[in-house]
């Protein structure tokens, strides 16, 4: 029920629409989106008269009222359903991902078994980070962002050789590569200093630098520490993110039917990423859940469950399934604010029946902290009540009908 | 029975039981380990007493007088000997000895400590979360402190001081050590060293004057500190002598040897002659804890401090976690089974309730014959043994008791846990009544509502008839029948409650007597409803109710359309069927479960039952090429539906004889308003409008499972009943055309001429060409590496490319030489069943097997298969099949072939458990949720999961997954104002002003085709 004044500005933006037909819509129990739809409509029509919008008003209520959910139905059975019955059909194999035959990712049952179970890194974890306008379309420009992201390791620089008789390591470094990663210099000289730096930061040793080749030792000369110096060596990062073990550079299409450059890295680090320069972050996406969360909040990592398995279940061609059990599984996994894994871990482990709990996995263990805590079970879930045979308070067992005699009929026709 | 009211359970409570409590509720006391004696009655205070509850019929129970079958039996008790841990309660006992004082049994927190744990308690309680973990927490930080804050003991050398407290040690699985600590046993050696130091020597003298010093200032600390410090002069200083007894290995104050008396005055020796870490003067030993030690432990903590830990201080008293005594589970939970030879077989419980009494008696005697510490241990230890299999014969570290055939023994937590345990496989989950199962096989002639049952599951089910007036005559009709005839009857109740049996000889008789009020159990007839259930029961559409038609055989009988939902072939499948036995549960079947409400699918939002295979392969060859048909023929394509007029002829043929179409027999099925356009899986355009199919191909789009558009629109737009009609009619019609036509499928149609043949090899020739030559670049090292990519894999991904290449052209030209009318194609095209890929490898290249999603690589060493030279990369080399099926695979072929099947049989194994586990957990973590009246989602206990479902609140069973909006308010103002509406009626239904009919039955109601009158042609 609407007041009659509040119709006005549906009069104002459409003109097409007389207030009498605002006041029809209005009186519908259609939500605002069809409503609106209905005044364009009218709109676009012309000539529409108050009786036939009522009849459009009310052909569209009936249809509307006809595709809700029924009250009482068991919607979350139905989308456990609807989204573990197509998991029979999937495949058990890591694929390549989307297109991007560079790189392996897991898919199919595999996956969907992580993402439901909310695990704190994916098997392999990967982001796809978009560019802002300046660095997008620009293939050097997307590069820098590429020598941001991806780990720079001294193999990639250049040679590393051990001299056994003098006790020294010795770095030649490669002058292209090093001005190719270190954009802002000119001089490689200059950025083989960067790198002598880093070196001598790290390990805790003397460097000496020349032009571009840097050599150093251990302080007394001993074999076994030239060996772990370089293998230390190995494993210090120059540039860009530790995680991040490589990146992907792939021009795509958008929306817009342009074409940019994305970015796909193997190994995530999402906040860091976010972070640097160039990177659209309003777009970058990454595959772990619990990053996302620590870094956007619950309601991306909501959306990020829902994306991430809508995307499993389309790579394997079961692109079908209704969205909206997706969402349901999200939202039950983000409802107490963190993410929680759908197993005895998360969801079914912090029930509040101690029976539905024991019914599910560690029953022994469950009844025993149930007495030591001196719990009560009160018989308010499913589960529950399957057990003691009372009937469940869901679907029609959550309806009660009484026989009795018929209430007086004066508000019978309204 | 009777008058007997149902009780319900309002809710459980948990907790430990009290020692007193089992007393209490004991029936009696057990003490003998025997269960029968020679004539074969049970003994009395024995495992088998019948005052335990009786398992033998004929056996009155001595506790509650009923017979067996309705006692339910009564605990009993054994007093033990000595108490003994409670295995479940083993990490919880070493929390609380590590968190509580050994003396005083207080907790070592302080009170805001406390209260601050008893509040994250509530909040964790709150919260939904897990209340051990607190405890935990709680436990962590009281064992920090090495002394109590609550009480002192005395100390010879410094008085009263603060309870010294020690480590735990726990052994699993039941035995725990205080680590006390204690003069080395070594002591003299390693005084008389340290005194003598490194460079100096320390004399006794001035040993004792150091360490009394020392003592003195701890006593001046600890009186500053304790504040109120009972005086106690009675202290003990050191002399020098006693540091010379100490050196020489004898004790000190006229003890033999040094103890644990002396560890203070050691402690500060150390410290004055700062001994090092290897040189310590006091050694730590273990002291066992014994369970009665433990119990009075427990006893002392105070209730509140209890709660801080979060332990129900009134439902669960710490001590009661030690057992004084076991509760003897009622005879009814172990019954013995008398085996053909009259030999009786206890249950695995008795068994070990039998050792437990044994080794009761046997501790008892020897403690009282004064038997010595170590044999009283040794039988201790053996009795906690049996008490701990006795509660979980899984425990890690124990060796599990055994029966004599060498099984271990399935004890109180076995009965409980896993699959087939109590819960999940006794409470979850209950075998039933009325029930049965039996191999199911097609009948196209049933409707998809309808299920065929054999005659002798019709006999055995039963649905209970409440005689009344209206109903006496047929009531009497059937107990008449007796048991052995079909529409008989097995039961009869009278309104007093008894139960007769029907039989042959006393039917005639018995059918005289039935009145009003009476129940007859009468044989399911036609039209009852069932349920019926396929496992695995992955989705709603598992299980769904059917209308009854009693056959003859004994397979249940499906109309073929309902495979999918039920996922159901007929190679041997076997289905079970449930019989209702309330008004209120076959209403809801009917109303709720069954087919036709179930033929869209929750998981898409289009219909999962449809035409399927033959069907779709018979509407293919009825409009494809739009045959023509006489009326003989056409009446006989429409015979087996509702309509029996043929509408105006579409012309006449050469002969002059009226002709009908193929597209206008198909019409006759449509509602006469059914307008649609869609694009066929064929290809073309298919336009429906007024109910005429105008051109296109009925094939799997329109008319298929899995989406079907002329089905789904008409289950959407017009009514369930509408769209069972419509699929019961369109399987017929299907049927009929494809005899019709006649469809086979031989050798023959998979093979194509010579010269396409020889197009095959060619392409595959040229494909090994340039194998070979990327293998030759990759040899000669010239091969490019894609970016990330190592040169090997390069190469593998590249011979991959263009193996697969091959194998789409070799399909490509077979697909050139295939006629339209050939039954493969036209499987692969209708979407009947099959694929162009199953025919491309039939008649062109089967193509590369692959295991890993890679070329085969395993085998003998750097090659595949000793046929082959070592590092051969040729693509027959590594599992390329280069013949088709129909041509036959070498023997080389085969062994790859079977290779990447084998992988696919594994996959499958792999996949079906741990998608049945996902399944399972999906299910239990949602399966609280409901959609309520003000549209949000709830669980059970009333948190808000969503606020509206899907975010729009949208069912997903009415709007296809893949739809933007389910209402398109555009063609509705078009239909509006462009006012196309036959008569009143029908715009009162566009309008949504009359809803269809609600039909319940294959027999009664609207639309039905199966009783006459009502036909559905005039929708």
């Amino acid at each position: 029920m609407t007041d009659g004044g509040s119709v006005d500005r549906f009069v104002d933006r459409h003109e097409q629409v007389t207030e009498d037909i605002a006041l029809v819509v209005e009186d519908t129990e259609l939500p605002r989106r069809l409503r609106d739809e209905i005044y364009e409509n009218v709109d676009a029509r012309g000539g529409v008269t108050t009786e036939q919008a009522n009849e459009i008003a009310q052909a569209a209520e009936s249809r509307y009222l006809d595709t809700r959910v029924d009250p009482l139905d068991p919607v979350g059975t139905v989308s456990a359903q609807s989204i573990g019955e197509p998991g029979t059909q999937m495949t058990m194999n890591t694929f390549h991902y989307a297109g991007v035959a560079e790189m392996d990712v897991t898919q199919g049952l595999p996956r969907l078994i992580e993402l439901v179970d909310a695990r704190k890194t994916p098997d392999t974890p990967i982001m796809i980070v978009h560019l802002d306008e300046e660095h997008a379309t620009d293939r050097e420009k997307a590069h820098e962002v590429v020598w941001q992201l991806e780990a720079t390791k001294v193999l990639a620089l250049g040679d590393v050789s051990t001299n056994v008789a003098d006790m020294r390591v010795t770095v030649d470094l490669n002058e292209e590569t090093l001005l190719e990663r270190w954009p802002t210099y000119d001089d490689a000289t200059e950025v083989a200093g960067v790198v002598s730096d880093i070196v001598q930061d790290s390990l805790g040793v003397e460097t000496v630098l020349t032009g571009t080749t840097i050599e150093f030792g251990p302080e007394e000369p001993s074999y076994r520490q030239l060996l772990q110096l370089v293998e230390q060596l190995r494993e210090i990062v120059f540039k860009g993110i530790e995680e991040v073990s490589r990146v992907v550079i792939r021009k795509e299409e958008v929306d817009s039917g342009d074409e940019e450059y994305v970015l796909y890295t193997e190994g995530s680090a999402f906040a860091d990423a976010l972070e640097i320069e160039g990177v659209d972050a309003s777009r970058t996406t990454c595959n772990n859940i619990h990053e996302i969360h620590r870094t956007l909040g619950i309601e991306a990592a909501r959306e990020t469950i829902i994306n991430e398995t809508m995307e499993t279940l389309e790579e394997q061609g079961l692109d079908d399934v209704n969205i909206r059990h997706l969402m349901l599984v999200a939202d039950i996994m983000t409802n107490r604010g963190t993410v929680e894994s759908i197993g005895r871990h998360g969801i079914s482990g912090s029930k509040e029946s101690v029976l539905a709990r024991a019914a599910f996995e560690v029953t022994v263990n469950h009844l025993l902290d149930a007495a030591i805590h001196g719990e009560k079970d009160d018989l308010n879930g499913v589960i529950e009540n399957v057990i003691v045979g009372k009937p469940v308070a869901i679907g029609t067992g959550d309806v009660d009908l009484r026989m009795g005699s018929a209430p007086d009929t004066t508000s019978a026709d309204d | 029975m009777a008058g007997q009211t149902p009780k319900e359970i309002g809710g459980i409570n948990f907790g430990l039981m009290d020692p007193e409590t089992y007393r209490d509720m004991s029936a009696t006391k057990v003490i003998t380990a025997d269960t029968y004696d020679d004539d074969g009655y049970p003994i009395d205070m024995g495992l088998m007493d019948p005052r335990l509850g009786v398992i033998d019929p004929g056996l009155e129970c001595r506790t509650c007088g009923k017979h067996s079958g309705s006692c339910n039996g009564h605990f009993g008790h054994i007093e033990l000997a000595a108490p003994v841990i409670h295995v479940g309660f083993t990490k919880l006992i070493r929390r609380l000895l590590r968190a509580t004082c050994r003396n005083c049994g207080r907790l070592a927190l302080s009170d805001e400590e406390k209260a601050e744990f008893e509040e994250k308690l509530q909040r964790t309680k709150d919260l939904g979360g897990d209340p051990t973990d607190v405890l935990k927490a709680a436990v962590r930080q009281a064992r920090k402190s090495s002394e109590c804050s609550y009480c002192t003991s005395t100390d010879p050398y410094l008085g009263e001081v603060p309870t010294t407290q020690y480590d735990i040690k726990h052994e699993k699985p039941t035995t725990y050590y205080e680590e006390l600590e204690v003069p080395q046993s070594d002591l003299h050696r390693r005084l008389s060293s340290a005194m003598e130091g490194e460079e100096e020597v320390v004399k006794p003298e001035e040993l004792a004057e150091q360490v009394n010093e020392r003592l003195r200032k701890e006593r001046d600390r600890l009186d500053d500190t304790m504040g109120s410090r009972a005086d106690n002069p009675e202290v003990e200083t050191v002399e020098a002598a006693d540091i010379q007894s100490l050196m020489s290995g004898e004790g000190i104050r006229g003890r033999t040897r040094p103890d644990r008396r002396d560890a203070t005055l050691l402690k500060h020796i150390e410290r004055v002659l700062n001994v090092g870490n290897d040189e310590r003067l006091i050694d730590t030993s273990l002291d066992k804890l014994m369970p009665s030690d433990i119990r009075d432990w427990f006893e002392d903590i105070p209730d509140e401090d209890l709660e801080a830990l979060g332990i129900h201080p009134q439902k669960s008293r710490p001590e009661w976690m030690i057992l004084t005594v076991l509760p003897v589970p009622p005879v009814t939970t172990r019954p013995s089974i008398t085996l053909d030879n009259g030999q009786r077989s206890e249950d695995d419980l008795t068994h070990k309730l039998v050792d437990i009494i044994r080794i009761n008696q046997r501790f008892m005697e020897n403690r009282e014959a004064g038997a010595p510490q170590l044999i009283i241990e040794d039988l201790w230890e053996l009795l906690q043994y049996h008490v701990t299999t006795f509660i979980d014969n899984e425990i890690s570290g124990t060796p599990p008791a055994r029966h004599r055939s060498g099984r271990p023994l399935k004890t109180l937590s076995q009965r409980l846990k896993g699959k087939e345990g109590r819960f999940r496989g006794s409470l979850s989950g209950k075998r039933v009544n009325f029930s049965a199962r039996t191999v199911i096989s097609p009948d196209p002639t049933l409707s998809l509502n309808e299920v065929g049952v054999p005659e002798r599951v019709a006999e055995e089910m039963t649905q209970t008839m409440n005689v009344s007036e209206r109903n006496i005559d047929r009531a009497r009709q059937y107990v008449r029948n007796g048991p052995e005839a079909h529409p008989g009857a097995n039961y009869v109740k009278r309104p007093d409650g008894r139960r007769l049996k029907v039989t042959e000889k006393n039917c005639e008789e018995l059918a005289e007597k039935v009145e009003p009020g009476w129940e007859v159990n009468r044989h399911l007839v036609d039209g009852d409803i069932v349920i019926f259930n396929r496992q695995p029961s992955l989705h709603r559409m598992s299980i769904m109710a059917h209308e009854v038609v009693v056959m003859p055989y004994k397979t249940f009988r499906l109309n073929t359309v309902v495979c999918p939902p039920y996922n159901a072939d007929f190679d041997g499948d076997e289905m079970n069927m449930h019989a209702l036995q309330n008004e209120e549960a076959r209403a809801e079947a009917r109303v709720l479960m069954r087919v036709q409400e179930q033929i869209l699918s929750p998981r898409f939002g289009e219909n999962i039952i449809g035409a399927i295979q033959d069907h779709i392969s018979g509407t293919y060859l009825l409009t494809h090429e739009n045959p023509e048909f006489t009326e003989t023929q056409a009446l006989d394509l429409l015979r087996a539906t509702s309509v029996d007029e043929l509408p105006e002829p579409d012309g006449t043929n050469e002969a002059g004889r009226e002709i009908w179409t193929g597209r206008t027999v198909f019409s006759e099925l449509l509602p006469d308003d059914l307008s649609l356009e869609f694009t066929s899986s064929t290809g073309d355009t298919v336009i429906i409008e007024n109910g005429q199919l105008i051109e296109g191909t009925i094939d799997e789009d329109a008319v298929g499972a899995f989406g079907g558009e002329v089905v789904d629109t008409l289950t959407k737009v017009y009514s369930e009943t509408r769209a069972r009609v419509f699929i019961n009619e369109v399987a017929s019609l299907a049927m009929r055309a494809i005899m019709h036509f006649g469809f086979s499928l031989g050798i023959d149609d998979e093979s194509i001429p010579p010269e396409a043949t020889e197009q095959v090899d060619e392409a595959i020739d040229s494909a090994y060409e340039r194998v070979q030559e990327l293998i030759s670049t990759y040899e000669a090292g010239d091969l490019e590496s894609l970016p990330g990519r190592t040169i090997d894999e390069t190469l593998e991904m590249k011979i991959m490319q263009t193996l697969g290449k091959a194998r789409d052209s070799a399909g490509e030209i077979a697909e050139d030489h295939f006629e339209d009318d050939n039954p493969a194609v036209i499987m692969a095209r209708s979407g009947a069943r099959g694929s162009m890929l199953n025919l491309t490898q039939m008649t062109g290249c089967v193509g590369q097997q692959a295991v890993r999603g890679e070329r085969i690589n395993r085998g003998y060493e750097d090659r595949t298969l000793a046929h082959y030279e070592a590092d051969d990369l040729s693509a027959e080399a590594h599992g390329f099949v280069e013949n088709s099926y129909r041509s036959g695979l070498t023997p080389e072929e085969f062994f790859f072939h079977a290779m990447g099947g084998r992988e696919g049989l594994v996959d499958t194994a792999v996949r079906t458990s741990k998608s049945g586990y996902l399944q399972r957990r999906l299910i239990n973590a949602l399966s609280e949720l409901e959609a309520q009246y003000d549209g949000t989602v709830r669980d059970t206990s009333g948190t808000i999961v969503q606020f509206e479902f899907g975010e729009d609140g949208t069912s997903p069973v009415k709007v296809s997954s893949n739809e933007e909006s389910a209402i398109d308010i555009g063609s509705i103002t078009d239909r509006i104002v462009d006012a196309e509406f036959g008569s009143e009626e029908e715009k009162e239904r566009f309008l949504g002003r009359r809803e269809a009919p609600t039909n319940l039955s294959e027999y009664a109601g609207p639309g039905l085709d199966k009783a006459g009158g009502v036909g559905v042609s005039d929708d």
